[in-house]
């Protein structure tokens, strides 16, 4: 990610990074759909599974979890995915139709510099996510604390880097917002769905479940609840994040337009 | 190719004087560190540039120098080539052949350090509409080394009292105004303004103008694209007429104007049948021709008061009288074959 949106031209004061990552995160601020929907739902859907007695009894058919426990994972696989597919490609899809990314290519800083700035801010929600989410299941409601909580971070920044840059392919094929939209929502419910958020995966035919561990959402799910429950998580899920990361990140280099 | 070697003469004509004025002047500018401009070369330098999309021959062997100090004005009909030919000037689109040289760089090669020395208003470009003015305005301050005194343009362009407003809330005319402001806002050496004024009304075009005529007088370069005739008589100190990507003509407003030679020109509805002699005998009138009710009479020097006491001496009273002078958009028409402004209903 660095080597891909490292800001390349030194002739940019360097205040100006901070000015366009301010201006980023007061945008996301008075435009708080992005919020919303990712810190928001996930944290009400926490709070419901949490509050739903049945769902606090371990069962034997989701491994020993409750079926609570088997959702935390779920939660932030699914916060992570609403703001990377939803809330990164549709700023630049309109920045670019408007002709911001054109106005800035004539000044001093790259465009690419808003697209990183698109980045840090959305990082920064998902982080504040996911902190909120763990600390909300272990203060509130009695999950134990993450097994591996290094094996976790990793986890979680393989998961944001390999959804970013699948949003980030969105915005590159996306013409329009509107075809950012349409693309976003075909990406989003398939991923959302072998992540879980439907129905656990442990219940479903084995096939689901092998399915499920190649797609990036599934990945982040598995390479999470090893990390939470079990220890370091495996290699397979985390070099299945880390290579949707690469082939993606390739891609959105690629074929993203500035114009 | 005729006319390029007459535009080329010319412009090594004109470039002397505002260059020659802004040194005698002493507002010579202080040239940035960032910049390593050719010591004594104009702005500047366009020459044979070329750019074709698909088959389409967008601009065709334009030539054409800028110095230090002068506006230079770009006219032309829509589509004729003027924009493709400022986004080449300013590195947006790489050129098919010729060469650009802004302060001696090359916008393709130099990007950097000319986007450091010029500052540009495109005709369509946006902002956020959730974000206030003067977040905008800091935020594009940050990108320059040497940013302008931003009070002093957010004044002069009548934004002061915006800036705590949404972007989205801004009229045309205001988005415009900022959209200027921010051309300038890195205190460029080179300012390359795309239709700057189109959607402004007449106060706010006064104070646009008044504001370049100052950052002219700083020793800036100013390339000004436009529509409004009275605006590059009154501002351009050479005006280049471009027609299907072509240089159809390189001069000073008043050059083209003398180019036109039409004199001036009256039209009037007479109160009743006259003999054209009456008139046609008058030293001032060159001829007189019928256009249905009216009467167009062309001539020179005092040429509406002789024609309406001949008239009148005559006991007809002449009607909706209107005069026009020979004027840049004569010369325009007679150079390229159109009218700036297609719907135009003047004779």
């Amino acid at each position: 990610m660095t080597s891909l949106y490292r800001p390349a031209r030194p002739s940019a004061p360097r205040g100006a990074f901070g000015q366009i990552v301010r201006n980023e995160a007061r945008l996301a601020w008075r435009q708080p759909a992005g919020i919303i929907a990712g810190i928001g739902i996930s944290l009400l859907l926490l709070v419901i599974f949490g509050e739903v007695p049945v769902f606090q009894q371990p069962s034997p058919r989701l491994g020993g979890l409750s079926a609570f426990e088997a959702y935390i994972p779920v939660l932030i696989a699914f916060a992570i995915g609403v703001l990377a597919l939803t809330y990164l490609p549709g700023p630049l899809v309109s920045y670019r139709e408007q002709g911001v990314l054109r106005r800035l290519s004539t000044t001093p800083v790259p465009a690419s510099w808003v697209l990183a700035a698109q980045l840090v801010v959305q990082a920064c929600l998902m982080v504040i996510t996911v902190l909120m989410l763990i600390s909300v299941s272990i203060g509130f409601f009695g999950a134990s604390a993450p097994k591996d909580p290094g094996g976790l971070i990793l986890a979680v920044v393989l998961a944001i880097a390999a959804l970013f840059m699948i949003g980030l392919v969105i915005a590159a094929a996306a013409r329009t917002t509107g075809a950012a939209r349409g693309l976003t929502a075909a990406a989003f419910y398939p991923l959302m769905f072998f992540a879980g958020l439907y129905v656990p995966m442990q219940i479903l035919p084995r096939v689901f479940q092998d399915i499920s561990h190649f797609t990036p959402l599934g990945a982040a799910v598995q390479a999470l609840e090893d990390s939470m429950w079990q220890g370091f998580p495996p290699a397979t899920p985390l070099g299945v994040l880390a290579g949707y990361a690469a082939v993606f990140g390739f891609l959105a280099k690629r074929f993203f337009r500035w114009e | 190719m005729g006319i390029l070697h007459s535009v080329a003469d010319t412009s090594a004509g004109a470039d002397a004087s505002p260059a020659a004025r802004a040194a005698a002047a002493g507002r010579r500018p202080d040239l940035g560190a960032g910049a390593s401009p050719a010591a004594d070369g104009p702005a500047v330098e366009i020459t044979h540039l070329r750019k074709t999309y698909g088959s389409l021959v967008a601009v065709d062997d334009v030539s054409f120098s800028v110095a230090e100090g002068e506006i230079f004005g770009i006219l032309g009909p829509n589509g004729a080539g003027k924009t493709t030919t400022v986004e080449c000037a300013i590195g947006l689109r790489p050129p098919d052949s010729g060469t650009i040289r802004l302060l001696g760089l090359d916008p393709q090669a130099d990007r950097d350090r000319v986007h450091e020395i010029v500052g540009v208003q495109l005709q369509e470009s946006a902002f956020p509409a959730k974000l206030r003015v003067g977040e905008i305005l800091e935020e594009y301050r940050s990108f320059y080394r040497r940013p302008a005194d931003v009070t002093e343009l957010v004044d002069a362009l009548g934004l002061a009292g915006k800036r705590r407003d949404y972007y989205r809330s801004l009229s045309g005319g205001q988005r415009q105004r900022l959209s200027v402001v921010l051309a300038l806002i890195g205190g460029p050496k080179i300012a390359v303004l795309d239709e700057m004024t189109t959607g402004l009304d007449p106060q706010a075009r006064r104070d646009a103008w008044e504001l370049i005529e100052k950052v002219r007088d700083r020793g800036v370069a100013i390339v000004l694209v436009t529509h409004f005739m009275e605006e590059a008589e009154r501002l351009c100190d050479r005006v280049a007429l471009i027609d299907s990507g072509h240089l159809v003509a390189l001069d000073t407003p008043a050059g083209l104007t003398a180019r036109a030679r039409g004199g001036k020109r009256m039209r009037f509805v007479p109160s009743g049948p006259f003999d054209d002699r009456l008139l046609t005998g008058l030293t001032e009138v060159a001829a007189v021709q019928h256009d249905g009710r009216h009467v167009v009479v062309t001539g020179t020097g005092e040429l509406v008061n002789a024609v309406i006491l001949a008239l009148h001496a005559a006991g007809i009273t002449a009607r909706d009288v209107q005069l026009d002078a020979s004027t840049l958009e004569d010369a325009f028409v007679r150079l390229t074959g159109t009218r700036l402004h297609q719907n135009g209903d003047q004779p």
